[in-house]
């Protein structure tokens, strides 16, 4: 079975003081080195700029899960799971930083968790029905928001990262659907409408 | 005969101008397109949308905002949101959202929405 990763370019990356990639940044980056050897301009800045959205996106995700991780109100079972996706976020972020870098972009930085906590407006947060419907509501927003970006990059293969990060908070949604026994949505094309 | 035929068409040409814009809806569809970078009453990966209608672009309190948008000079309005929505980067270069809004009548119905919670 042959591996995403090139031992090549690990070694590579490593020499330029990039720190060790997640396999999922490793694809991407797979993706944009195409488009880093492309020229310069307004649409590569373009792209880091709804890149960088979604940076900020993927550092509130990372919040959200520690505030819901942290609050009492999310059982054993559950747990576990929050942790998960909380993983697949922070494999999304630094995905989306090495990419930032890659195309000469700064990436944005995290807003401190209580912060993020006021904006979510945590405090409401009463039992783990409220903690998985706010998961629940930011992962469909995400989702949602990856698609809706995608006719916005100029790269093809950022807007294929962008159906696949998509793919994953929809993975999210399902499960915090499940949790909560939801109905399955009547209509097909759910997402992105 | 005539008249009727006539009715029809200009009922099919004027259809969507006239369609009502629904606020309603435009909260469903809010809550769907917008609420995973924006929140009602506070600032998250893009400004608080509460009062949005009506004010000066770039001005919400608290939040940093792209250069374009912090000098675009202009109020929020029906005109002003709707060509946003439509392609923001196409109406303000140089702004972060790449999300935009392809249905005219989505657009409308949002922007209701974003209206009405200015009291419009």
């Amino acid at each position: 079975m042959s591996s995403i990763i090139d031992t090549g370019r690990r070694s590579l990356l490593r020499a330029s003081g990039t720190a060790v990639l997640s396999a999922a940044a490793v694809a991407l980056l797979a993706g944009s080195e195409r488009m880093a050897a492309q020229a310069q301009g307004t649409s590569q800045a373009s792209d880091v700029q709804i890149l960088n959205v979604a940076l900020g996106l993927e550092h509130e995700a990372i919040s959200a899960y520690a505030i819901a991780a942290g609050s009492g109100l999310v059982s054993k079972a559950v747990l576990p799971v929050a942790v998960q996706f909380q993983g697949h976020h922070k494999e999304h972020r630094d995905a989306l930083i090495a990419t930032i870098r890659k195309l000469g972009g700064m990436p944005v930085a995290a807003r401190p968790d209580a912060e993020v906590a006021t904006a979510l407006n945590a405090k409401a947060l009463k039992s783990q029905t409220d903690v998985l419907r706010l998961a629940q509501r930011l992962e469909r927003g995400a989702a949602n928001a990856y698609i809706g970006v995608i006719p916005s990059f100029s790269d093809r293969a950022l807007a294929q990262v962008s159906a696949r990060l998509a793919s994953d908070e929809t993975m999210h949604w399902v499960v915090l659907s499940q949790a909560l026994g939801d109905s399955l949505p009547p209509k097909a094309l759910f997402f992105g409408a | 005969m005539d008249t009727l035929l006539a009715c029809a068409v200009v009922a099919v040409c004027m259809g969507p101008q006239l369609a009502a814009v629904d606020a309603d809806r435009g909260k469903a569809l809010w809550e769907a397109k917008c609420i995973g970078c924006h929140a009602l009453d506070a600032n998250r990966v893009g400004p608080l949308h509460r009062g949005v209608f009506g004010r000066k672009a770039g001005t919400a309190p608290g939040f940093t905002y792209s250069v374009a948008v912090r000098n675009a000079g202009f109020v929020w309005d029906e005109t002003r949101l709707e060509k946003w929505l439509a392609g923001p980067a196409q109406f303000l270069p140089g702004s972060r959202m790449g999300f935009s809004v392809a249905d005219p009548a989505d657009r409308a119905d949002i922007i209701a929405y974003l209206k009405s919670l200015s009291g419009g």
